[in-house]
Formats: structure tokens, C-alpha cells, sequence
């Protein structure tokens, strides 16, 4: 063992240790992490697809069944309208956005439970493990956003539904928005884990909620389904200013109603501020009660 | 040094034993609910338990310092809180250096992934930069004698290789303050050597070590200076010899020992009190020792007379190995009814073959069919002292949970004309 001299390594940071209530977050401590969140998302990543066939192509067959089954259950049977757009390029776009929303949610109820063997053993700042997940689930976006175009250019070409298929100059937003994007889900998966961590009901409420939540949001059903006196559900959704934009974007259909994308920002920046503090305070003292 | 490189102020930790705040949304929304309609919350009367009460220390850089106490006394409390794993609940310490404590080792280590990023995993749980995994990283192959397989997946390595390279992370990790739980170390007993051996290692080279153990001998050797924490409270620093024999004399100075109220178990018949503990020759203040037969006296209030009482017990190393079940229904035996009263009941058992460590035991008193008047789980606890059996050194729980006398019989199998006789 070589004793580290004290002239070539920097005198270590003070740590002090004290109950810390509602406050508390240490951007420094969070940035000397960086490289454990990236090992988390290749761990992630590797081990998600070990010992499957298909390996990430998975990321693909979710949202192109799920297409289908949209396809035939909302526009063949139900004739729900899809804006002038063809029905799978019109769901798929939805998924996009909503497949990346959805995905952290469903593994923020699982946070603190399968990370326990980690967190009764060793600091570290329990930021890193949602901050990791929500990097991590941006892998299966890109993804599906690349195939997204094969879609999208098969109908661009070959069919006539090219006459309405158009990509926008908003397009270029789209790092804005992904960042918006991870903002929100991550806000929310924080609230998610933090109270399913609390009360283990919402890991049981968590698949309805996100169930109800899509449909709210015009992922399958475009926003003109409701009538205009409940038009205002989905747009104080903070999630249909995305699915919206994304639509608007590279499909050429779509609101752009900056009310709505105002209030989406609002209400992301304070669920990110709230769900922050409140996954501190649980993860603080989590251990005690495993 | 200037600065001591610990210092504790007051630190204090609170457990709701039981439930922590509400068990469930519902709960929460019933307490919501009365709170709305303004009516007293209902009882919600989760009793408290100080783990560590107003502990302050200061530690110096390059101390290896002790710490003393019976079990629950605070200790592991003592050390999560250190180690940021669990925070109190008031106080503060002020930590100046890198913490790694041993129980880390492998942690986070993955299955599927291979051992080269598992290092980086794990090397960066506990907090090492990439750069610095990069720099040290031939080193812990080598140190673990993995090379060959270092790009296999952990999973097939052998337990091992698996161990090898996990300690060898946590080897190079050079922290400046080094927590070690003796009795929470695990893996095999050469790991644990192990383990101790880098201990030593470590505070030769100058680092800072908060030693946690029952062997009195490894702290006495190891640490000059000890902390000796009772029922959450520091209740002395100094000079381990001092400590040591201070220690000593509060846990023989024991006489009964009282059950914690919320761990007795009773269905209204009965209930347990307390017990003592006797070795062989009938002295409470001396802990029983391997291959000697002790008694175990339970006091219980009996409320309601039992007919037909019925023993049972169950010891547990303290480490979870089961040692022995058995109950008086097995043994064929019957035992006398109980009136209304209080009862001491002494279970005599013995010669006992365990190995010097702690153990807990379960006690039950029911009826023959099974139902269960009043019940302790693993909340008797007692000791088997140290002794010297094999006649050379000290055994604790690193040898295994019993003792046998073994002996050696060696003869040549030289193809002589002797059948040679092979024993039955």
C-alpha cells in the first residue's frame, strides 16, 4: 500500500454529516459521480439484453406492436380520427415521446427496491441511480426515433399520404425538447419513487396511472377527440406539449400553442424542484426502514 | 495534524422501531382524515429507541481506534452514520478524507457484466474517479490473479475469483479512514484473515481505522486508544487496556437482564420478563465457556394457569447459522402445570459444543398442540467466552460454530506384505 503523498493529491473535501431536512443538493459532490452514471447506463444497457435473442431490437418491437394494436383497435374498429394522418405513422410519432415518459416510469417504482443491496452498503449520492435510469431509457428512444423516418419516408415515397407528411423547421428544436423531455420524466419518476418507496401501494397504481395518463395525452387520440368544454385536460398536461411538438414537427400535423408549452415548462421545472427535494429527503433515511 | 480528521458532536440516531411513520397510503390518509374533521390522530404509538445519544468524539489522523459495546449498544449505528449510509438524526461529524469500510466489498458487482466492468463499476460506486480505476487498474487484476479472465462475465467465475477481485478494489481504494465491523464481515474465514491483515496493513500506513469487534485481543493489539458505547451513549475514550477492562466489568456486572417489552410476544396468558444466564458452576458474572453446561433461567408472569406447558427453544449463531431446535413436546416430556404467578424457568443445557461467539435464542411457552402463549424471538442473547481448546489460541467465529476433538492417525501405505486395515 502506498500511502498517497499529500503533495500530489489535492487535501480531501470535508464531509460533514448532519441531518439536513428539506434542503440539500450537492451539485459539486454530483458532478465527481459523472463517471458512475455512466458506467450505470452501460450496465443498464448490457445487462437488460444478456441472454435475449433479440437483444435491442426489443426497443423496437414495443412500440411497433404497439402500433399495430392501435392501428387496428382505435382507427379500423373505433374509427377514432388520426388528424389526416396514416394511422401508424400517427401513433407511432405519439409513442416517440410517450414511449420514453412511460419507460421511466415504470422503472421509477423499482428505484429504491432494487437498488437497496446498494444503498444499505455504500454512499453515494442516490441522485446518480434515477439520474442514470433516465439517461439510460434515452438509448431505446434514439433508437426509435431513427426508425421513426424509415416509417416516415415508406409513406413519404410510396404512398399519398405524402401530401400531408412534412417535417418543420421546429424541427430543429428537438434538443430543447429532449431535454425538456428527460426534465419532466425525471421530475416525476422522482415523486414515483420517492412515494413508492413511502407507501408501496403506487408501485400497484403505477401501470393505471400511466395507462390513464396516455390517454390523456394525444398519443392515440388526437386533442380535437375531446370536446371543447374538456379540451383543457390535455392541454394542462404537461406531457401533450411534447407529443405535440414531436407531431407538428416531423409529421406536419399538430398544435404548437405556446400556452401550452409555457405551462409544460412551468409545471416540469416544478415537479424537477419538488421531486428533487422530496427524493433526498426519502432517500436519506430509506435505509432505516428496509 | 492539526485538525483531528473525525470529529462527532453529539450525534444522535433515532429508530421508530416497528413502522417507520405510516405503514400505508391508507394509514396516512386515515390520519389525514381525522386531522380534518379535528379529532385527536389516532394512536400511532411507535415506540422510540435512541441508538446513539449525544456521542462526540475526535479522532486524529492515522489513529486505529476501537470501539467497544455490547450488542445494540450502538456501534453499527455508529458506523452507517460515518459512513453517510444512514444519517442522524441530530449532531454532526465532520468528516476530512475518503471513508471506505470493508463491508463494500463487491458491491454493485454484476453478473453479466465482465470482470473489467465490474472494476469500473464497482470502483466507481465507491467513489473512485475513472481516471484513478484507469491508472490502478493492472494492478487489481494482478492483485486478484484474474488476468485470464478478466473479460469473462463475473458470473462464471468461481467464488473464489469473485472475492479475489471484489477485495481487490476495495484494496485500492486507498481511503483515508478505513471502517471495519468484525462481526458483519463476511465470506470465509481466510477471507476474513484477510481482511484483518489488511487492517494491520492499512494502519502501519498511517491511515485512520474504526474497529468494531468483540474480540478484546484484536482490539487490544490493534488499537492503542478505544471508544466504549453504551445503550447509544459514548460512555468513555481512552486507552483500550482501560476501556477494555471497563467493558469487561459492566457485562459481568450484569445481573438479569431485562426482554424489551415490544419484542415479547404474548397472546394474554403469560408473559415473559427477563432471564439471567449461569455457567456450570452457578456464577452469573462469568460467561459460559465451549464443552461446559450452562443454565438459561427465564422469569415469566403466568396471568392465567397453563396446564399443559410446553418448552421450546431455538439458538442461532449471531451470525444466522441455526445451532439447535428442540422443544419438551419432542423430548417426551411433560412438565408441570403452571399457576398464576411468577415462575422462573431454568433451561439447563449442555455440555455445549459451540465455538466462543454470541448467540441468540428463541424461547417459546406454549401448549403441546403448538399455540403460543407468550414468545421471544432471538431476544435471549448469551456469550461463550473465549478458551483456549485446541490448547494454542483463541477461537472465535472465523473457525466454524462447533467444536470436535480431532485427532490424527498417520500410517505408511508402503506396498508391504500388511493388509492394510482400513478403519469402519
Amino acid at each position: 500500500m502506498i500511502q498517497p503523498s499529500s503533495a500530489t493529491v489535492p487535501p480531501p473535501r470535508e464531509i460533514i454529516i448532519q441531518p439536513s431536512g428539506w434542503a440539500g443538493l450537492d451539485g459539486r459532490e454530483l458532478w465527481d459521480y459523472r463517471d458512475l452514471v455512466l458506467l450505470l447506463v452501460r450496465r443498464d444497457f448490457v445487462s437488460k439484453f444478456k441472454q435475449t435473442v433479440l437483444g435491442p431490437v426489443w426497443f423496437l418491437l414495443q412500440p411497433l406492436l404497439m402500433t399495430v394494436v392501435f392501428t387496428v383497435i382505435f382507427q379500423k374498429v373505433a374509427k377514432i380520427s388520426t388528424d389526416g394522418l396514416p394511422g401508424p405513422i400517427f401513433y407511432f410519432s405519439g409513442m416517440v415521446m410517450w414511449g420514453y415518459f412511460a419507460q421511466n416510469l415504470s422503472t421509477a417504482t423499482t428505484i429504491f427496491t432494487t437498488n437497496a443491496y446498494l444503498f444499505t452498503k455504500v454512499y453515494f449520492p442516490r441522485l446518480i441511480v434515477p439520474i442514470a435510469t433516465s439517461l439510460s431509457n434515452l438509448i431505446a428512444f434514439a433508437i426509435q426515433f431513427v426508425f421513426y423516418f424509415a416509417f416516415f419516408f415508406y409513406y413519404e415515397l410510396f404512398t399519398p399520404a405524402s401530401e400531408v407528411l412534412a417535417i418543420r423547421p421546429t424541427a430543429l428544436l428537438l434538443p430543447l425538447a429532449l431535454l425538456h423531455l428527460v426534465l419532466l420524466s425525471l421530475g416525476v419518476s422522482l415523486w414515483m419513487s420517492a412515494l413508492t418507496a413511502k407507501y408501496r401501494d403506487f408501485s400497484h397504481l403505477m401501470a393505471f396511472l400511466t395507462q390513464i395518463w396516455m390517454y390523456l395525452t394525444p398519443v392515440v387520440m388526437p386533442i380535437s377527440i375531446f370536446p371543447p368544454k374538456w379540451q383543457w385536460i390535455p392541454l394542462i398536461n404537461p406531457m401533450t406539449a411534447l407529443v405535440e411538438w414531436f407531431r407538428y414537427s416531423f409529421c406536419g400535423r399538430g398544435t404548437m400553442d405556446p400556452l401550452c408549452i409555457g405551462l409544460s415548462l412551468v409545471i416540469t421545472l416544478v415537479l424537477l424542484v419538488s421531486g428533487v427535494a422530496f427524493y433526498q429527503r426519502t432517500a436519506r433515511t430509506f435505509v432505516d426502514t428496509v | 495534524m492539526s485538525q483531528p480528521i473525525i470529529e462527532a458532536h453529539s450525534l444522535s440516531k433515532r429508530y421508530a422501531l416497528g413502522s417507520i411513520g405510516a405503514q400505508s397510503f391508507r394509514e396516512e390518509l386515515n390520519i389525514l382524515w381525522d386531522q380534518l374533521r379535528g379529532r385527536a390522530p389516532r394512536q400511532r404509538s411507535a415506540p422510540e429507541l435512541w441508538a446513539l445519544r449525544d456521542v462526540s468524539f475526535e479522532i486524529g489522523a492515522g489513529e486505529v481506534v476501537g470501539i467497544l459495546g455490547r450488542n445494540g449498544a450502538g456501534k453499527s449505528t455508529l458506523l452507517k452514520v460515518l459512513s453517510r449510509i444512514t444519517e442522524p438524526t441530530s449532531g454532526k461529524a465532520i468528516i476530512r478524507g475518503r471513508v471506505a469500510s470493508l463491508l463494500e466489498v463487491g458491491t454493485g458487482f454484476h453478473p453479466e457484466l465482465t470482470g473489467r466492468e465490474n472494476v469500473y463499476l464497482n470502483g466507481a460506486i465507491l467513489g473512485m474517479r475513472k481516471a484513478e480505476i484507469d491508472q490502478k487498474f493492472d494492478e487489481i487484476v494482478e492483485f486478484a490473479e484474474v488476468e485470464k479472465f478478466i473479460d469473462t462475465p463475473v458470473k462464471r467465475y468461481s467464488s473464489g475469483m469473485h472475492v479475489r477481485l471484489a477485495f481487490a478494489v476495495a484494496a485500492h481504494l486507498e481511503p483515508e479512514i478505513l471502517l471495519v465491523d468484525e462481526v458483519l464481515a463476511v465470506g470465509d474465514a481466510a477471507f476474513q484473515r484477510k481482511c484483518l491483515g489488511k487492517m494491520e496493513g492499512v494502519s502501519k500506513s498511517g491511515r485512520t481505522v474504526l474497529f468494531v469487534s468483540h474480540n478484546m485481543v484484536a482490539v487490544e493489539t490493534l488499537c492503542p486508544r478505544s471508544i466504549y458505547i453504551k445503550e447509544g451513549r459514548c460512555a468513555g475514550i481512552g486507552p483500550s487496556p482501560e476501556l477494555i477492562a471497563r467493558y469487561l466489568q459492566d457485562s459481568s456486572a450484569r445481573r438479569e437482564e431485562d426482554l424489551a417489552p415490544d419484542r415479547v410476544q404474548s397472546d394474554g396468558t403469560a408473559r415473559l420478563l427477563g432471564y439471567r444466564i449461569l455457567n456450570q458452576d452457578g456464577e452469573e458474572n462469568q460467561d459460559p465457556k465451549t464443552n461446559q453446561s450452562f443454565e438459561v433461567r427465564i422469569r415469566v408472569n403466568v396471568f392465567q394457569e397453563i396446564r399443559q406447558p410446553c418448552y421450546s427453544i431455538v439458538i442461532r449463531h449471531h451470525l444466522g447459522t441455526l445451532m439447535t431446535c428442540v422443544n419438551t413436546t419432542e423430548q417426551g416430556l411433560e412438565m408441570d402445570p403452571l399457576p398464576p404467578g411468577e415462575h422462573e424457568i431454568a433451561v439447563r443445557l449442555g455440555p455445549v459444543t459451540f465455538l466462543p461467539a454470541l448467540y441468540r435464542m428463541t424461547f417459546h411457552l406454549q401448549n403441546p398442540q403448538g399455540h403460543l402463549y407468550t414468545w421471544i424471538e432471538e431476544g435471549i442473547n448469551f456469550e461463550i467466552a473465549q478458551s483456549p481448546l485446541y490448547g494454542t489460541r483463541d477461537l472465535d467465529h472465523r473457525w466454524g460454530c462447533v467444536y470436535t476433538p480431532v485427532s490424527y492417525q498417520v500410517r505408511p501405505l508402503a506396498a508391504s506384505s500388511e493388509p492394510v486395515k482400513v478403519n469402519p
